[in-house]
């Protein structure tokens, strides 16, 4: 077992001194959030895969490993991380992939990264090195901190070591493309995501959807003759659904804040603004300078809510909370960093 | 072993006759029973050798007589236990002797299935299974299917974040639950989760489900729901020993295929089956596995002839393919029918229910046969393979002089073993009261003292389901253990784990 005493003694040191640390992996994900405040805690030189069983679906790493190593690695068993984390730059750490939660085109298929996580080992707000789930793909034993990890950046521990599962890459994969508006291209897309069929991501922007499909040959060919469509050649699709993946689809290269919404699949065209829509609609991508209680207001009457993802002003929070959520989150964060240690106003201007 | 000890817990004093009159001005008259012939059906649940009987039982219609209910038992310092169908397997809807049983069973209402979104709205009482039943004619299913899923409800299922045999392919409960309504202690409606796949803020779906009804008490729930497959057919494959068997697992996941089921049963699990339902499986094997595909006509073929020849292989025995969907449900027939059997041969077993990596399978089964020697106690062994989840069964006589004993020791090193090689004390059954020792034995300390600290955001004056899941550090200085006696378990006519 690695030692952590000395990380242990700076998170202590930190509580004692009521400053505040900023976990940072590749630090590729300092655009988000509502501020970054405290010391630098540099966690990318804790790195290196700890386990690797392709036939357990099991991949144990240090938090400070790097996600393009992590990828490579998993390449080599053949297998992936299924949820498809975006990939800003070689620096990206797998710590931060968790910690931040984000998920690409495929999580709408296979789930999120939180679905991937099994177990995490930390440093909690009082210096203690703990370790919650495991390297099982059943536990149900205790609540599921780990996956809590999740999108948490940073604010509950620090994540020393994560354990993930990860699966296998598709046999085949292929690419359709239909011109179709708005609102016909959700509906569409929403009525074949209620039929077996094997789609693995879409993206919808001016008037054009995008289809992948992945899986068993087979499958996927009885697919692609059912559907229709045109086929985008494999050397084509391939770096759209990367570009897309990494945000590095030209929508995204925008000088306007960005606007994440996460809401109901089906829900009608939400008219806010230039948009980019993934995961058969229930990710709406807005990039416009709007009003934030409007957006607000138009996620939840979508059934979700919003971020505001990049840019405009986030000094008085990202997303919106229910006044009972809100009231939860600060009693938990109460718990389990009474001092702030962790993450000081990442996520929320109160926490 | 007996009966356990169940230590009398000082923490609570309630005055009974205040908190019926509490009740009894929020409730209509037929959603509380307090007389102890209607409150001794509530004494148990699927674990049934551990029985309390409740101060009373409270049958809410909806939301609002949740929050009632909570209120009352929040001011009056009550105890709260929420129960679903009772078939819980580790005891987690106990009641508690100072406590209110909180049943959602009148609260079972569909309220809308979107076809298009593929979301079911329910509220807790729904059955696992009606929810696949309601939405069949639109093509969809709900995928987490527990062995108990005709039975056990929506709300159960999000309190002890339920698998199925279907789990390494589809998930457990918390890959399928998009939202959830709960009421807290304070009586206080929460919404978590969102209709979209993810939510704002730290991710509080993770937290509640699979929280044994210690957090909150669910009243309504969101589910996705998966297009259900066209066809789905299981390979039987025989092997002359457990260590080819598991060696046959590790390269069918090896060779990228992710099974749709994949179980194993060993010689004396499958002898026992087959002289009580004569699924067909062949007796000389030291192991048989069930390994299913689903998906379109063409996926599964494909995927069959990979799975057989990586059986082969892998030195299978004999290699059988279901011919239609009745053999289909034959060969699983003796699977689910696995603990009923082994009850037929021997009075009393003692299930556990730890998980492994799959790498340390032969080693874990070599040491439980080791083990099962010593003792002098046969163990049939089950397992979803897949996921390394076993189902070890020790079987006893509790009429003979020192066999019960026998047996917890041996259940104690099992679960040893298991937290040895890396794994976990359950892997889908939950703590509950039967393990809460073992949790002991799984966490540290401080880890037990992160898990108190959690619920105290949650439940400041430990009044949801207190004594279960989470051990304090007094209960860790005890140890008891607990069996399965035959005739003793409730709903014996469920298939289960």
């Amino acid at each position: 077992m690695t030692d952590f005493a000395h990380w242990s003694e700076a998170v202590r040191a930190a509580a004692a001194a009521g400053r505040s640390l900023r976990i940072r992996g590749g630090g590729t994900k300092d655009f988000y959030g509502v501020a970054l405040e405290g010391d630098v805690f540099d966690t990318a030189g804790y790195r290196g895969v700890i386990d690797y069983d392709p036939s357990e679906l099991l991949l144990s790493v240090r938090a400070g490993t790097p996600l393009a190593e992590v990828e490579r690695t998993l390449a080599e068993g053949g297998q992936m991380l299924a949820f498809e984390p975006p990939r800003f730059g070689e620096a990206s750490t797998i710590g931060g992939v968790i910690a931040s939660g984000f998920s690409g085109p495929r999580r709408v298929a296979a789930g999120s990264a939180r679905d991937f996580v099994l177990g995490v080992r930390v440093i909690d707000a009082q210096g203690r090195d703990l370790s919650f789930g495991g390297r099982v793909m059943k536990n149900v034993a205790g609540y599921d901190l780990s996956r809590l990890m999740a999108a948490s950046f940073g604010t509950l521990a620090l994540v020393t070591e994560i354990s993930l599962k990860v699966l296998p890459r598709p046999e085949t994969e292929a690419t359709l493309v239909f011109d179709l508006p708005e609102a016909d291209a959700l509906d569409r897309i929403n009525r074949w995501a209620a039929q077996p069929l094997p789609l693995s991501a879409s993206c919808h922007r001016d008037g054009r959807l995008w289809v992948r499909l992945s899986g068993a040959g087979a499958a996927v060919d009885a697919a692609r003759a059912k559907m229709g469509g045109t086929e985008l050649p494999a050397h084509e699709a391939q770096p759209r659904w990367d570009a897309l993946r990494d945000q590095r689809d030209p929508f995204f290269a925008a000088d306007t804040p960005l606007w994440r919404l996460s809401v109901k699949s089906t829900s009608a065209p939400l008219g806010l603004g230039p948009q980019l829509v993934e995961w058969h609609g229930a990710l709406r991508w807005i990039a416009a300078d709007l009003p934030a209680d409007r957006v607000h207001a138009a996620a939840e009457a979508a059934g979700g809510y919003a971020t505001l993802y990049r840019g405009g002003d986030r000094s008085a929070g990202i997303q919106r909370l229910t006044p009972p959520v809100l009231s939860l989150h600060k009693r938990l964060k109460q718990s389990l960093d009474p001092q702030g240690v962790f993450g000081r106003h990442r996520i929320h201007p109160d926490f | 072993m007996g009966k356990p000890e169940v230590l009398p817990d000082p923490t609570y004093q309630v005055d009974r006759a205040a908190l019926i009159r509490e009740l009894a001005a929020v409730l209509p008259p037929t959603s509380l029973l307090y007389s102890t012939e209607d409150t001794k059906p509530y004494e148990c649940d699927g674990l049934s050798a551990f029985r309390k009987v409740p101060l009373a039982v409270v049958l809410p219609e909806n939301e609002a007589q949740v929050q009632a209910v909570m209120r009352v038992c929040h001011r009056l310092k009550v105890p709260v236990v929420a129960r679903g169908a009772g078939t819980g397997l580790s005891g987690g809807a106990l009641p508690h002797e100072q406590g209110v049983t909180l049943g959602l069973s009148k609260m079972k209402s569909i309220l809308h299935i979107d076809p298009v979104a593929r979301t079911a709205k329910v509220q807790p009482g729904v059955r696992n299974l009606a929810i696949s039943e309601a939405t069949a004619p639109h093509g969809l299913y709900y995928a987490p299917d527990p062995s108990s899923q005709i039975a056990c409800s929506i709300g159960g299922n999000i309190a002890e974040n339920s698998g199925g045999v279907h789990c390494l392919k589809y998930g457990l409960t918390v890959h399928n639950v998009l939202k959830v309504r709960f009421v807290t202690i304070e009586g206080e409606v929460m919404e978590i989760g969102s209709e979209g796949l993810d939510s704002a803020g730290l991710d509080l779906l993770a937290l509640v489900i699979g929280s044994e009804g210690l957090l909150g008490v669910v009243t309504e729930v969101t589910v996705k729901l998966l297009p259900k497959p066209q066809l789905a057919r299981v390979v039987l494959a025989a092997f002359d020993s457990l260590e080819k068997a598991g060696q046959a697992v590790a390269n069918i996941i090896g060779a990228g295929i992710i099974p749709a089921g994949l179980e194993m049963m060993d010689k004396l699990a499958t002898q026992a089956v087959e002289q009580f339902v004569h699924a067909g499986y062949p007796l000389d094997a030291e192991a048989i596995l069930l390994c299913e595909s689903d998906g379109t006509p063409e996926e599964v073929a494909a995927e069959i002839e990979r799975m057989e020849a990586v059986m082969r292989a892998s030195g299978a025995t004999q290699i059988r393919l279901s011919k239609d969907e009745a053999e289909r449900l034959r060969f699983w027939s003796g699977r689910k029918a696995a603990f009923p059997a082994v009850g037929r041969i021997m009075p009393d077993y003692y299930c556990m229910d730890g998980t492994i990596p799959k790498r340390k399978l032969a080693e874990v089964l070599e040491g439980i046969d080791r083990l099962s020697k010593e003792f002098g106690l046969r163990c049939p062994n089950v397992f979803h393979a897949g996921d390394g989840n076993l189902h070890p069964l020790i079987m006893f006589d509790a009429n003979e002089p020192g066999q019960a004993e026998r047996a917890a020791e041996f259940g104690s090193r099992i679960l040893t073993l298991c937290i040895e090689a890396g794994g976990t004390i359950t892997g889908e059954h939950g703590v509950g009261v039967e393990k809460i020792n073992e949790m002991c034995v799984q966490f540290r300390p401080d880890e037990l003292d992160t898990f108190r600290t959690v619920k105290r955001a949650f439940d400041e004056h430990g009044l949801l389901n207190p004594g279960k899941a989470v051990p304090t550090l007094h209960r860790c200085a005890e140890f008891g253990r607990m069996h399965v006696h035959r005739g003793e378990e409730r709903f014996p006519e469920l298939p289960r784990f």
